[in-house]
């Protein structure tokens, strides 16, 4: 019986040791390779320039203040944006961002602060768009993603923004309808996925149209 | 709904196709691959002295055990002294030791659940080395494990078979070949696949942001086929990088459906095998329509649920047409996240494209029951083990019904069998019921639970759910890092893996030795539509049994709740 162990054992050892080399080392080695070699912009993680500098990534979504920008869709990290005041404690001793990390809320159907939430959010959508109507807003753009990171909004999303975006930049409506239209991505094949509109792209042309009038 | 039928269209040939190269693999026989791997298994059978000699079934559990036992404690050491190694450009520190243990234990099951977060808690050299490695093995183990039990109810000796060639067999010429190509179909659609460190960007609005990086494809690839699911990050195939587009996530569905869904057709090609040119063996087809139908019922509620949305959100005003979007993605939408978590908690794989613990509570009811059952195709290999006993279990009661002595593939179940597959049938019930019941009961148990009332009951039974099937999705609300759910989950995948398949071989060893008997007139038919609704029925009915008392006090209290 002992013998049997040992055997065993020392063949389970080689194998063990050969797996690893083979699918821990080998494997995503030879992979990263391929994919370099294959698609170097999309292995590097899809990064945006503008003026020869990356700005984000066009498969991760960011965040948006200013009123002549799109807003994206509600994340519980604040889709890993900070500013250098956030990585130091304040005088509570908290530190607003720790480091990179993905996730949402985790606020199941019945709970009282996902109401909370999306309430507080419609008034304020409310507030900078006087002009939408409160059943015009779509859910997906005041619920949180599942990732924190989503890059997209839905298209009715995108064009109740449209007024807002265009009163603020002095851009026309036409203009910001364009730009809405050419980022936007159908279902692939017209079948598979949603409608939606990239809103970091859209952004960036608006800057650059922006830029333009100037 | 057409892009899920389309989806589930383009699956049927895929899993016909794949059966039958597991089946030419398993049996030794002829494939287009040999020239090359031929000569790559013999060197690694020479450099690890694997004497490719036939197992008892009592080896083979010893040999699966002690090679799982020796990947174990490597990859512990490595989690504990990740920090020092190289390929960490992140900086990542050491693993805790109740956290290694889970980890570790997590991904030697074929569990994947996660308690760390990937952005923040390994080092890419423990990704590869520790995670995609395990994601490999763990996944040939399950299907060496199962092929084994086939193997010897069709066989008339118990003498059959290596478990190290097995393992070697399905790594080089099923599970790599699968995964090179996957991964570099998911890097056309997005995926990052580097090996420098994370970027720190400067947005237009003048913000930083960080965005991570790292060897995601390679990973992301092995987590489906090998239907592993643990993430490259924290909130796993929701992120866009593991999940960049409605094409990769197609990708990543068939991959996780492909290989569980094979093994049954590989069994039916066995049970078969004195007919030429089968396509599809009746009583796999019969096992494998049971199957179909317990996961398009579940689809079906699920879809319907989530397309409904949540009526609280109704309340407010606005406009809900696209469905309950919260913890979802707006390039999937719903039919590509109702799909994605059928098929993960089916098919027992655990990655997630859209956050469980926001599911509304019917949809979060379907995807806890599907692990609870723990047979709709269920992970790979093992799923169609866990089938096999209820397929036991239904002749035997159908026989007793009908005064006929029960019979399956020409061997008789009797009174041993019998027993250790009622044994088999409760270890997974009872592991998720008294963890359920002992994590509410103690503070730091419920001090885990983040939403309130019935949700939080949920919670808990999912984790466990998930940590007994050995699917490793979560209801990631629970703040499960703690010393309590670490060591407890752990020690819910450990029993929830090993005890089955080691019960489950000692079944096919007994039925091996058997005499050999033919089908008479008297008989039951165990490879029509009559048996495939029969066990679709124990299935459901042993299930409802079962779970229906703490399925009534969460997920369906909450739905009572919202719906007032």
């Amino acid at each position: 019986m002992m013998k049997e162990w040992f055997r065993n054992g020392k063949q389970a050892l080689g194998v063990s040791c050969i797996m690893f080399v083979l699918c821990g080392l080998l494997y995503p080695f030879a992979v990263t390779g391929l994919a370099q070699g294959l698609f170097p912009y999309k292995a590097n993680g899809s990064l945006i320039k503008v003026e020869e500098k990356a700005v984000g990534s066009e498969k991760v979504g960011q965040a948006f203040t200013a009123p002549y920008y799109f807003t994206g869709r509600v994340s519980a990290i604040n889709y890993n944006m900070y500013t250098q005041q956030d990585t130091v404690a304040d005088a509570n001793g908290e530190v607003r961002y720790s480091g990179v990390s993905s996730g949402t809320f985790n606020y199941a159907p019945s709970n009282p602060e996902l109401k909370k939430r999306i309430e507080a959010d419609i008034e304020a959508f409310l507030t900078a768009n006087p002009t939408v109507k409160r059943q015009d807003i779509p859910a997906d753009l005041l619920t949180a993603s599942g990732s924190g990171l989503d890059p997209h909004i839905s298209l009715k999303a995108a064009d109740i923004q449209i007024h807002r975006v265009a009163k603020a930049s002095g851009l026309s409506i036409e203009e910001v309808n364009k730009i809405v239209k050419n980022n936007t991505e159908p279902r692939t094949l017209g079948l598979f996925g949603e409608d939606k509109v990239n809103v970091l792209k859209a952004n960036i042309d608006i800057l650059k149209k922006m830029k333009e009038q100037n | 709904m057409w892009q899920i039928a389309i989806i589930l269209a383009i699956y049927l040939p895929l899993v016909i196709l794949a059966g039958h190269y597991l089946f030419r693999v398993t049996m030794h026989q002829k494939t287009f691959l040999d020239p090359v791997l031929d000569k790559a298994d013999r060197l690694i059978y020479k450099i690890s002295g694997i004497k490719q000699e036939n197992m008892t079934g009592k080896q083979y559990v010893l040999a699966l055990i002690l090679s799982n036992a020796c990947m174990i404690f490597v990859g512990y050491v490595l989690l504990r002294i990740q920090s020092v190694l190289f390929l960490n450009p992140n900086g990542i520190g050491n693993m805790e030791a109740t956290l290694s243990f889970n980890t570790i234990i997590s991904f030697m099951t074929n569990t994947n659940l996660q308690h760390y977060s990937g952005e923040s808690g390994l080092s890419y050299l423990s990704q590869m080395l520790v995670i995609t490695f395990m994601m490999f093995t763990s996944a040939a183990t399950g299907y060496a494990a199962c092929m084994a039990f086939c193997r010897r109810l069709v066989a008339k000796t118990d003498t059959i078979g290596n478990f190290f060639v097995d393992f070697v067999r399905v790594i080089t010429r099923v599970l790599m070949p699968l995964s090179v190509g996957v991964a570099l179909l998911l890097v056309s659609q997005g995926s990052p696949q580097t090996l420098s460190g994370n970027q720190t960007v400067e947005t237009i609005e003048g913000k930083m942001q960080d965005i991570a990086l790292g060897p995601v494809a390679s990973l992301e690839s092995i987590k489906h086929v090998g239907t592993n699911g643990g993430g490259f990050n924290g909130a796993n195939s929701t992120t866009p990088f593991e999940n960049p587009t409605a094409i990769s996530n197609i990708i990543e569905i068939l991959s996780m459906m492909l290989l569980p869904g094979a093994c049954v057709v590989a069994f039916s090609l066995m049970a078969a095998r004195r007919k030429k040119n089968t396509l599809f063996g009746k009583q796999g087809l019969a096992i494998f329509s049971a199957m179909a139908a317990l996961f398009l019922i579940g689809l079906t509620v699920i879809y319907a649920a989530e397309q409904a949305g949540n009526p609280i959100i109704d309340s407010l005003g606005i406009n809900q047409e696209l469905g309950s979007m919260e913890g979802k993605e707006m390039r999937f939408g719903i039919p590509q996240s109702v799909l994605f978590t059928a098929v993960t908690t089916a098919f027992t794989t655990g990655s997630v494209n859209n956050m469980h613990d926001t599911l509304t509570p019917v949809g979060g009811l379907v995807a806890m029951f599907n692990m609870m059952l723990n047979v709709v195709f269920g992970g790979k290999g093992v799923g169609l083990m866990n089938m096999m006993m209820y397929v036991l279990l239904t002749i035997f009661i159908a026989c007793l019904m009908i005064g006929r002595t029960p019979q399956f593939l020409g061997k008789k179940i009797e009174e041993k069998e019998m027993k250790l597959i009622a044994l088999c049938i409760l270890i997974h019930p009872a592991i998720i019921l008294l963890f359920s019941a002992l994590a509410v009961a103690t503070a730091a148990g419920s001090g885990g639970i983040t939403n309130p009332g019935a949700h939080g009951l949920s919670q808990v039974l999912y984790e466990y759910a998930s940590a007994s099937a050995n699917n490793g999705s979560g209801f990631e609300g629970l703040s499960d890092n703690s010393y309590f759910w670490n060591i407890t989950t752990g020690l819910a995948m450990f029993f929830g893996r090993y005890l089955p398949i080691i019960i489950q071989l000692a079944v096919a060893s007994l039925l091996a030795k058997k005499m050999w008997h033919s089908d008479s007139t008297g008989t039951l038919k165990t490879d029509n539509a009559m048996f495939s609704f029969l066990l679709a029925a124990i299935v459901l009915l042993i299930g409802a049994l079962t779970f229906l008392p703490a399925l009534a006090l969460g997920p369906i209290t909450e739905h009572l709740q919202i719906h007032r």
